[in-house]
């Protein structure tokens, strides 16, 4: 029992370090490609943190949403926008000495307040949902997730529906030069501007009987200007 | 029960939020490790929750730490989408920049 609760607190030293020396090349690192690399990172420490205080639920879910959806659609706009990232460095030396002031004053006052602070001994009496011995972690969570807190559990569908539809809406834009179906203008076509009767005589050739497309432009000169204009869009 | 004391997951997750805030102010002109900086500090605040709810036997604080996860995950994806559609229009995701909604 001894043994185990050593190799536990050896694993939590390991991956605590891991993680704060990734969270730094994070926050300090040139190419922002490798800070979105040591992000990951830092989510495969911090789900090895959970794992080590009994969350295994959220252990796996930290690396699925966070490393599988969250930090690729980092790297994805990290390696879209075609940014001069050396430009965007400019100001690091000039305000890194606010930046270590701040933290400093933060990291002070968080401090004084765990220096300060004391567990309540009756803190364990108010608990909502006492943890069952019997079960996994997993099962545990759900047992309390879809009854207790369900709906807790709606809204968060609700604010990730709300986050689809944003990123969408933001990020959709009408294209001029895009070409796509117009289903009205195809159904207003009429038999006589899309079928020609065409008598051909015995032997002629092909040049002859006037069928080579495309025609020549008999139709209304405002339709067929609308018509090249759009040719000439879609070759751009 | 935890394996290891509270403390030390309280420490670990203030030094996550100093270092998310910190990054916040270092990399003043790069939205993106801005945005980057925000998932580490709600990083920290996930870690103290599960911390909490480990030490205490209550399964509340890991419910908290999945709406949490929620939230960050949405919040990353509007984000980046702002980014997206600012360069499209501005060519640059320079923070300074932003600044034509100043009165």
């Amino acid at each position: 029992m001894h043994g185990d609760a050593m190799i536990a607190s050896l694993a939590f030293y390991l991956f605590g370090a891991i993680l704060i020396a990734a969270a730094t090349m994070v926050v300090t690192a040139r190419n922002p490609v490798h800070s979105v690399l040591f992000l990951i990172l830092t989510f495969f420490n911090a789900a090895a943190l959970f794992l080590i205080a009994g969350a295994e639920f959220l252990a796996m879910i930290l690396v699925i949403v966070y490393v599988g959806a969250v930090a690729v659609l980092f790297l994805f706009v990290v390696m879209m926008l075609d940014v001069n990232f050396a430009q965007l460095r400019e100001g690091f030396q000039r305000y890194a000495p606010i930046g270590a002031v701040i933290g400093a004053i933060l990291a002070l006052e968080l401090v004084m307040i765990f220096a300060a602070w004391q567990f309540a001994a009756e803190a364990s009496v108010v608990r909502m949902a006492p943890m069952p011995g019997q079960v996994t972690n997993t099962a545990a969570l759900g047992r309390v997730m879809y009854t207790d807190f369900v709906l807790l559990f709606q809204a968060a569908g609700l604010v990730l529906l709300v986050a689809m539809i944003g990123a969408i809406v933001l990020t959709l834009r009408d294209r001029p030069r895009s070409r796509r179906q117009v289903v009205a203008d195809q159904l207003a076509r009429s038999v006589e501007e899309s079928v020609a009767m065409v008598d051909v005589p015995l032997g002629a050739g092909i040049g002859q009987t006037g069928i080579l497309r495309p025609l020549p432009p008999p139709a209304p000169p405002a339709k067929e200007e609308a018509h090249t204009h759009g040719h000439g869009g879609g070759h751009h | 029960m935890l394996a290891v004391g509270l403390s030390h997951y309280l420490t670990l997750g203030a030094i996550l939020m100093v270092l998310g805030v910190f990054g916040i102010f270092m990399n003043r002109k790069n939205v993106i490790v801005i945005l980057m900086s925000i998932e580490l500090i709600l990083l920290a605040a996930n870690l103290n929750f599960v911390a909490f709810s480990a030490a205490l036997g209550d399964l509340v604080g890991q419910v908290f730490a999945m709406l949490v996860l929620t939230v960050a995950a949405a919040e990353a994806a509007i984000g980046l989408a702002i980014v997206v559609v600012y360069f499209r229009n501005r060519g640059t995701i320079e923070v300074e920049a932003i600044s034509t909604m100043r009165g």
